[in-house]
């Protein structure tokens, strides 16, 4: 089928929730609107009313419920409605869900997900524009992936739903519409904690994820005299080190590109990786192109904060001119 | 584990134990003018002939405002908005009521109230188009709409204890929607109002709705009224749809508030329109709903009112409706006119003084933009909405 990321989304949970009735969809406006942006379409009137729930307006419940289904032997599939609301929901995915394996030796488990759509440049009201995976993905115990397209989407959410830990799933809304490709009618997975390499190269590696890798492609496809090799990291956590760290081996130059603001972002943690096992391969200082500092300006300011291709060129230029 | 006294199995019979439950307390829905236009007399407040026209006007205004604001985000010219169309009464009634010194924690649909307390009407379309401008709230005590449905109680909460503190003669006053009733922060905001004694007045104006999901589904409770009892908060509910109901209300309200009781307020209303510019209300309720609603429109409601009052005459609907229309355009006008803004404007003021990081940042960003001015190609300034 042909597909963009809001249907990939849509078919996986169609398809779970087909091959496993202990799988439960709940979350704000999810069953009989079928979700704002119409991920969840369809499965009420497929699945019924058990399985496929409207939430009260509390982050805090969605989360927290979650896990207590998931303990009890569900498969819980939570929306967030946008990712500027997990805020309340932290101190579950923090207290309950990322610790209690942990806590119980094993005793007790949450493979739950938690799917949200984050980022900017859909002229949303203020709060629905964040993208703070460097701070889910700072929680031990807790998986977060961020596909980037229509086929990763449907793959790694399945994967997600049958993984055995609890699993952030932030889905890209800027590029919920925009793409489509072919993807696969049946199912099948795309394994989490393991980047994909979109391109081979061998001059420098680009790594992002989420929606950045477009404006990342479209910037590589502006440089003609550069042979890059682009990187989509795919899973936040667990990290992929090894598929980053043998392509800088390769090219001795690395740009991160990600939307986050750039303190305490994700894209420190892969240039550490690169420092502690690649140093000694690096023909150049690893750049990154960043959201700034700041939180995500409202609409008519948005498009200034997002790291647009011409950033990404004068980046990838800059560290191949040493 | 056979001999764990759980395994025993008691029915305990009658020994006296008598749960309560919803309903054993009588939550009676305060009320002035009936959908019928019938009122009780002695309920009617003591306002001069004007000022009950000014009830109207303002309702109107809201009207206008909803609707010319709706057209204006399907040209592209502001962003999302959310109407307040079905609304007015609560919404007027309730900012009536207040003192200019009052605080609003907004969050969204009030417009005329917000409008009444000082805010000037570009300020308003600004913020909708998405300028950070506008979220100075000049010339008006407002906070920032809570677009985090919820998160602003707790906060309106210690904006009333600062007042305490003061001994100041004023009140926070929140706009919350019923399903700001669920969050967590709304039960603990409230509670500590409870145990402060703080100057804060709650207002739910419960539109049936919260998205999707009738009140029905969004709690187990048979009102939002009962749920201040428990934090040990007075607690009203009026017909939301009445405004002089909910100007008595409010008014009731804000004294007790003043005097050390925090009060939540339930307005039982109905969101007519959208959830928002949006959303498409045809894909969970029905038109009859909608329909039987309509019967009860605030307006009209009203208007038979001032028409038994024999105050009617004195209105002249379009010319409020012109003159408002007036006020709208310059309004637009002087948003268009808002110049252009350099980006040092998203940096600033996020703390007092910048840190060395973020002015490298910023000077990096705006250097950029003078090396590489193709990147204006991926930059629209105007809102798609
Ligand atoms: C914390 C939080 N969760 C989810 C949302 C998305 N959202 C925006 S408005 C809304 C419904 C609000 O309903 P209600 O409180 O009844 O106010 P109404 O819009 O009906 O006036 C939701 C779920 C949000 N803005 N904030
Ligand atoms: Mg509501």
């Amino acid at each position: 089928m042909n597909a963009t990321i809001i249907e990939a989304v849509n078919d996986a949970l169609h398809k779970e929730m087909e091959n496993d009735d202990k799988t439960v969809v709940f979350g704000q406006d999810v069953a009989e609107s079928g979700g704002v942006f119409r991920a969840t379409e369809g499965l009420l009137a497929e699945f019924g009313s058990d399985r496929v729930l409207d939430a009260p307006l509390s982050e805090i419940a969605i989360a927290g419920a979650a896990v207590g289904l998931a303990t009890h032997g569900y498969r819980p599939v939570a929306e967030i409605q946008f990712s500027g609301f997990l805020p309340p929901a932290f101190d579950q995915l923090v207290t309950n869900a990322s610790r209690i394996r942990w806590r119980t030796r094993g005793e007790l488990t949450a493979p739950m997900v938690v799917r949200t759509p984050y980022g900017a440049g859909v002229r949303a009201l203020e709060h629905h524009s964040e993208s703070l995976e460097g701070a889910y993905g700072h929680i031990p115990g807790l998986k977060l992936a961020i596909p980037s397209t229509p086929h990763d989407a449907k793959g790694m959410l399945i994967s997600a739903i049958r993984d055995p830990d609890p699993v952030l799933f932030m889905e890209p809304k800027h590029v919920y519409r925009s793409l489509r490709e072919d993807v696969p009618e049946e199912t099948y997975t795309e394994p989490l904690g393991k980047a994909a390499v979109r391109r081979e190269g061998t001059d420098v590696t680009v790594v992002s994820w989420g929606s950045m890798m477009h404006n990342t492609i479209e910037a590589v496809d502006n440089l003609e005299n550069v042979d890059a090799e682009i990187i989509d990291l795919r899973t936040i956590s667990p990290f992929d080190r090894e598929t980053v760290l043998e392509s800088v081996r390769k090219t001795g130059r690395c740009v991160v590109v990600h939307e986050a603001a750039k303190t305490g972002g994700f894209g420190g943690e892969v240039i550490a990786a690169i420092n502690d096992d690649a140093l000694m391969y690096l023909e150049a200082p690893i750049n990154r192109v960043t959201g700034f500092d700041i939180p995500v300006p409202l609409l008519s300011m948005e498009d200034f904060y997002i790291p647009h291709p011409p950033r990404i060129e004068e980046a990838i230029e800059e560290t191949m001119s040493h | 584990m056979d001999n764990s006294p759980q395994s025993i199995s008691f029915t305990p019979g009658d020994v006296g134990v008598d749960p309560i439950s919803q309903g054993d307390v009588d939550i009676e829905t305060y009320s002035v003018v009936d959908p019928d236009g019938s009122f009780d007399s002695e309920r009617v407040p003591d306002l001069s002939d004007d000022e009950f026209r000014d009830l109207y006007r303002w309702m109107l205004v809201q009207r206008v405002y909803d609707d010319r604001a709706t057209k204006l985000q399907r040209r592209g010219q502001l962003g999302t908005i959310a109407s307040g169309r079905g609304q007015e009464a609560s919404i007027v009634g309730s900012g009536s009521a207040l003192s200019l010194d009052d605080w609003i924690f907004p969050y969204g649909r009030e417009a005329a109230a917000l409008l009444m307390h000082g805010l000037p009407l570009r300020d308003l379309l600004m913020y909708w188009r998405g300028i950070e401008d506008a979220s100075r709230m000049r010339n008006a005590n407002i906070v920032p709409m809570s677009i985090s449905v919820g998160a602003h109680v707790p906060f309106a909460t210690g904006k009333a204890w600062g007042m305490q503190l003061g001994d100041e003669d004023t009140v926070t006053f929140t706009n919350l929607g019923d399903g700001a009733t669920s969050t967590g922060a709304f039960h603990e905001g409230m509670n500590l109002a409870g145990v402060l004694g703080v100057p804060a007045v709650f207002f739910c104006l419960n539109n049936q709705y919260a998205i999707s999901l009738s009140f029905d589904e969004q709690t187990n409770a048979e009102t939002v009224a009962q749920k201040a009892l428990a934090y040990g908060i007075d607690s009203i509910r009026v017909d939301g749809n009445d405004v002089l109901a909910v100007y008595n209300a409010v008014s009731t309200a804000r004294e007790r508030a003043l005097e050390g009781n925090p009060v939540l307020v339930e307005a039982v209303t109905y969101r007519r329109g959208a959830h928002t510019t949006s959303d498409d209300p045809t894909r969970y309720r029905s038109d009859e709903e909608v329909e039987k609603w309509k019967d009860r429109d605030p307006l009209e409601r009203y208007r038979s009112f001032l028409e038994e009052t024999g105050r009617w005459d004195a209105v002249d609907e379009a010319a409020i409706r012109e003159e408002f229309g007036t006020e709208f355009e310059e309004a637009v006008e002087a948003a268009d006119e808002f110049e252009e803004r350099d980006v040092e404007e998203i940096f600033e003021y996020l703390y007092k003084e910048m840190p060395p990081e973020l002015e490298r940042q910023l000077a990096g960003l705006e250097d950029f933009l003078e090396e590489r001015p193709d990147v204006y190609d991926h930059i629209e300034r105007r809102p798609k909405g």
